[in-house]
């Protein structure tokens, strides 16, 4: 009982199928830049599979990001070896060497790391060369994709050569961990998929108005006050470090978030003064509006903060936030009110709230730290003074938003046509696939200077119970997007097969990834 | 502290329920009290409660046979009723806080469970008559569950399970009945397959929000799971794999002792003369062959009526599914018929003009008929009941189709009998259908539930329980308890529960 367009759709499914399993599976996902295949095919035994480091490569064995991914990729290419051989394969080594010519295997990745790879797979043996270990990372897990089981279940792989490289250097997944709190599993178990589809970037909006999960160290009741539960929801110092170290060894950097001044009511629990007191007529109200930027024990309050996460999260990078500031509290209070006389700003609270910004992210520029704002701090002041990144969340003409920043000479991230938590009645993946981040009229100086994009998956109505399939495969749409190339691209129909099985991927891997349409997998998810 | 709490926000109810005892008063005013009261769901339709506060103690407190019962341990339905509302409501493993400061009115020993009517049902199969109603009595020391038959014991146990508020609960009594005998869950296994583990688990999630049908719409055009004796071909040729992705007859005879032993039918649809595509695999010349111009096409249509082939596979075919669903009723589908293939054909044209058909749908008296059509629902029911045949509504309730926000609102505020007629109570009541084109094991139950728990507050409570605000209050709660009980049911806003679900 379903709408007859639904089956027609489900027809062309069907010869969708039958044309590409003729053209053969083995694709990867995202699509590399260069690549080509022959029919020729190779048989790997997983008893004779050995991953090793070339020669002459920077990093040798010890390399800890590398070491580690060894292992993992072992499990992942071979997810029911149980370390019995299989009689029927044959007993031909196969080695995958890597080289990799500058080391950093103890350094985390940032803006500047390097993520292109070359691989060649002949017979017995894959040759994978990286600049860096991060892009050896990637270089693995394509390898890792062009494995595949024959119907005796015996692995092959075909005759490959792959140049790679991202198209954006910023390719992020933001998680809202204060509308819902996540359990350490469903964030850890977000980055493990989040390198299958070779996102580098875990956008952690870590506090909000309704609850403040992290646990600071200097200011303790930040969390024992503003969590949901001040000992069962928070994510202690060493949770932290756990997820900042699972992400280092994919190759994924952590930016947190510290959104304000609104979306902090959360905060005013255990920092009194921190918010602004709201005002009905000439008495407080009782209640507590956006942070208070007239005082000087704010800036005082988030230097200290923001000193501490800096600290404690390696990335130059921090989110200081900026987005829909309710004003109405700031006007009812007379100091405020008073301040703004002061300072000349007239009636213009989007001036205080600049003003506000501005601060903070001088405090974070004395940190050596690169403040990321959403767009609303731009949209209130487009002859900036302070220098940060700028993301785009709004609606409407994102494209002529991105014109207008890149003009300005600002670097800019795109989200708003990536919010995965929204998910409609047709739950249309093509709808990520077919943005065009650079679709607006600019020199190619503008254009460089969009230096990525992020799917975002707020938390109003996502927790650990659903988060997973309602992130991947649409997540992974979007990371073709913002890693292959756009004319290869272009269409959805080709993508299609492509995706169906690389869902099938993530669901041999583990990951409840939702079906893109009526069909099925060889392995089924059999979680719950 | 919970039970000091918890005495408190009795001691509000009873102030508004005592004297009359209809419970939508009480929760209209106990919004405003603190949150970590019990939250009933689906609401009973009576009830009373007084201030006493009784503790349970995991070590001593046990579910019995009441002494008059005529069921007893040799019941193996209630004996594993016990043994589940029992880790229910003590969790498995869950540590208890020794309070000894706190001085209770006394310990609750025993839940004695009565069955009342000569034949208690123990072996038998939940049928559309059978009686769900059930009166729960809690005084110290014992409480008393009695019930006519095992299918109202079953409900009552659920109720009983949501009472208890980290081991203590007050005295209360309930009397409670449906609303609607036929409160059902479609899930689609042909679109997706269904490991049977995840038709298992909301098995068990049906039970915890006293469902009673498990419709399961077990074959259509994509796939064949079913495995049938008599026709092995249909699975071996119609599945997506004649061994990874079809059920067994021992999965399908496990799915029905399961949900037997949850007071719930399984009702097996098997949908046809249209949704067939993947029968024509496994049994050759049942579809009807299409035709371009007067040579055959090369593709199928619904299955051929004019064919004696066609009616002799059905009848062997029907033989067998009705041995192996007990059910009374069995769902024939018979929706979206394509007619442009039977148009087509040359042999059904001439079948046509040598019967001179005028198509009249002839109903046999004892037929059910589900509304499905979004339009008009009302003018069909009125339709439907006016012909004098009982109706299912499912209509409103198509939750594969997802929107932003809390469209569990839209489907708690429909009201089935909201038509003009005399005959409403030919509506014998109504299923929550979840579709399987976009659904499988990986989003399936976290899209049914809670959105089904709306429905399922429709289809049992009272048609005056329908406050939105104070149901969100219990919703969220009854959500919680299903994800403590291992279901992962989706948040209906922000918000967090006691205990997480951390899955996987």
């Amino acid at each position: 009982v379903f709408p007859s367009s639904a089956f027609s759709f489900f027809c062309q499914t069907l010869l969708l199928r039958v044309f590409h399993e003729v053209e053969q599976a083995y694709a990867v996902w995202p699509m590399p830049q260069q690549m080509s295949q022959s029919t020729d095919r190779y048989p790997i035994n997983p008893q004779l599979l050995a991953f090793s480091y070339a020669r002459d490569s920077a990093a040798q064995s010890g390399c800890s990001v590398l070491d580690a991914a060894f292992e993992r990729y072992f499990n992942l290419i071979f997810p029911d070896f149980v370390g019995l051989s299989n009689i029927w394969s044959e007993p031909k080594p196969f080695t995958v060497s890597v080289k990799v010519k500058n080391g950093e295997c103890d350094g985390f990745p940032d803006e500047g790391s390097n993520e292109s790879y070359n691989l060649s797979v002949s017979a017995g043996q894959a040759v994978l060369k990286a600049e860096s270990v991060w892009g050896a990372l990637r270089g693995l897990e394509s390898f890792s994709q062009l494995v595949y089981q024959d119907d005796y279940n015996l692995y092959f792989v075909n005759k490959t050569e792959i140049e790679d490289f991202p198209r954006f250097q910023f390719r992020g997944l933001l998680l809202d961990t204060s509308r819902h709190y996540l359990p350490m599993p469903a964030i850890l178990k977000t980055l493990d998929a989040m390198a299958y589809s070779k996102f580098n970037v875990f956008h952690w909006h870590i506090v909000d108005d309704p609850s403040f999960p992290y646990q600071s160290r200097n200011y303790p009741d930040l969390s024992s006050k503003g969590a949901f539960h001040p000992m069962t929801h928070i994510y202690t110092q060493s949770d932290v470090k756990r997820v900042i170290y699972h992400a280092r060894l994919r190759g994924i950097r952590v930016v947190p978030e510290f959104d304000s001044p609104g979306h902090t009511q959360s905060w005013g629990k255990g920092q009194p003064d921190l918010l602004t007191s709201c005002y009905k007529g000439k008495v407080p109200s009782g209640t507590f509006g956006p942070v208070n930027p007239t005082l000087s024990s704010t800036y005082q309050f988030l230097n200290g903060l923001f000193k501490e996460v800096t600290s404690v999260f390696p990335d130059s990078y921090l989110h200081l936030g900026g987005d829909e500031v309710d004003f109405t509290c700031w006007r009812s209070n007379p100091n405020v009110q008073a301040f703004m006389a002061k300072m000349g700003f007239g009636s213009d609270y989007t001036k205080l709230e600049s003003y506000y910004m501005e601060n903070i992210v001088n405090i974070t520029a004395a940190l050596n730290k690169t403040s990321i704002v959403w767009q609303d701090v731009f949209d209130y002041r487009e002859r900036h003074r302070a220098h940060y990144v700028v993301e785009v969340w709004k609606g409407g003409c994102y494209l002529c938003e991105m014109r207008r920043m890149t003009k300005a000479g600002l670097k800019v991230i795109l989200a708003a046509p990536f919010y995965l938590d929204l998910p409609g009645p047709t739950h249309n993946w093509a709808r990520y696939y077919n943005v065009r981040p650079l679709a607006f009229k600019g020199t190619e100086q503008q254009k460089k200077l969009v230096i990525g994009g992020e799917v975002c998956m707020w938390g109003e109505y996502v927790d650990a119970t659903n988060l997973t399939p309602r992130l991947w495969p649409r997540a992974s749409a979007a990371a073709e997007r913002l890693w292959s190339d756009e004319e290869k691209t272009s269409s959805v129909d080709k993508a299609f097969p492509r995706l169906e099985d690389f869902r099938c991927t993530l669901i041999r891997r583990g990951i409840q990834a939702e079906p893109l349409f009526v069909g099925h997998c060889k392995h089924e998810y059999s979680g719950l | 502290m919970a039970a000091l709490r918890l005495l408190s926000v009795w001691t509000l109810l009873l102030t508004v329920t005592v004297c009359d005892g209809w419970l939508f008063d009480g929760f209209a005013a106990r919004r405003h009290s603190e949150s970590d009261e019990v939250a009933l769901w689906p609401l009973p339709q009576k009830f009373q409660t007084s201030v006493d506060a009784f503790r349970l103690s995991s070590a001593s407190f046990q579910i019995v046979h009441a002494k008059e019962s005529t069921a007893g341990p040799s019941c193996s339905l209630l004996q594993n009723a016990f043994r589940r509302y029992y880790s229910y409501i003590f969790g498995n493993g869950r540590k208890h806080g020794k309070n000894l400061e706190n001085v209770f009115d006394a310990d609750l020993a025993e839940l004695q469970v009565q069955i009342t009517s000569a034949d208690p049902e123990c072996d038998g199969y939940p049928s559309l008559k059978s009686d769900e109603s059930y009166q729960l009595e809690v005084n110290q020391p014992t409480a008393v569950l009695k019930a006519a038959s095992v299918w109202g014991a079953l409900r009552g146990l659920e109720t009983f399970s949501q009472l208890v508020y980290e081991d203590d609960y007050g005295g209360t009594s309930i009397s409670d009945f449906p609303r609607f005998a036929h409160r059902g869950i479609l899930l689609d296994s042909s679109r997706h397959y269904l490991p049977l583990k995840v038709i298992l688990a909301n098995l068990e999630a049906m039970a915890m929000n006293k469902f009673n049908v498990f419709h399961w719409h077990i074959v259509d055009d994509q796939s064949f799971p079913f495995q049938s004796r008599t026709f092995p071909d249909l699975s071996h040729k119609g599945a997506y794999h004649p061994y990874t992705h079809v059920y067994t007859p021992a999965d399908v005879k496990m799915v029905i002792e399961f949900a037997r032993m949850r007071g719930i039918r399984v009702l097996a649809e098997f949908d046809s003369p249209g949704h067939t595509f993947s029968w024509g695999k496994g049994q050759t010349g049942l579809l009807t062959p299409c035709f371009s111009g007067s040579s055959p096409s090369g593709t199928f249509g619904p299955v051929n009526p004019i064919l004696n082939s066609t009616y002799d596979f059905m009848t062997r075919f029907f033989k067998e599914v009705s041995t192996v669903f007990p059910d009374a009723y069995i769902h024939l589908g018979g929706d979206e018929v394509d007619f442009s293939c039977w148009k087509s054909n040359p042999d059904i044209q001439k079948f046509m003009d040598q019967q001179g058909f005028v198509v009249c749908l002839q109903l046999k008296g004892d037929t059910v008929v589900e509304v499905w059509m979004n339009n008009n629902v009302d003018k069909e029911l009125q339709n439907v009941t006016g012909s004098g045949f009982t109706a299912i509504l499912s209509a409103p309730w198509y939750l594969d189709y997802i929107s932003y926000g809390q469209d569990w609102k839209k489907y708690y505020t429909v009201e089935p009998l909201n038509f003009e007629g005399w005959c409403k109570k030919l509506v014998i009541g109504g299923e929550a259908c979840l579709w399987g084109e976009y659904v499988d094991a990986t989003n399936l139950t976290p899209r049914l539930w809670p959105r089904a728990s709306a429905v399922g507050e429709r289809l049992w409570s009272d048609e005056n329980v329908k406050d939105v605000g104070s149901a969100y209050d219990r919703l969220v709660k009854h959500r919680c308890r299903m994800v403590r009980r291992g279901i992962p049911a989706e948040p209906l806003y922000i918000g967090f529960c006691p205990h997480e679900y951390s899955g996987n």
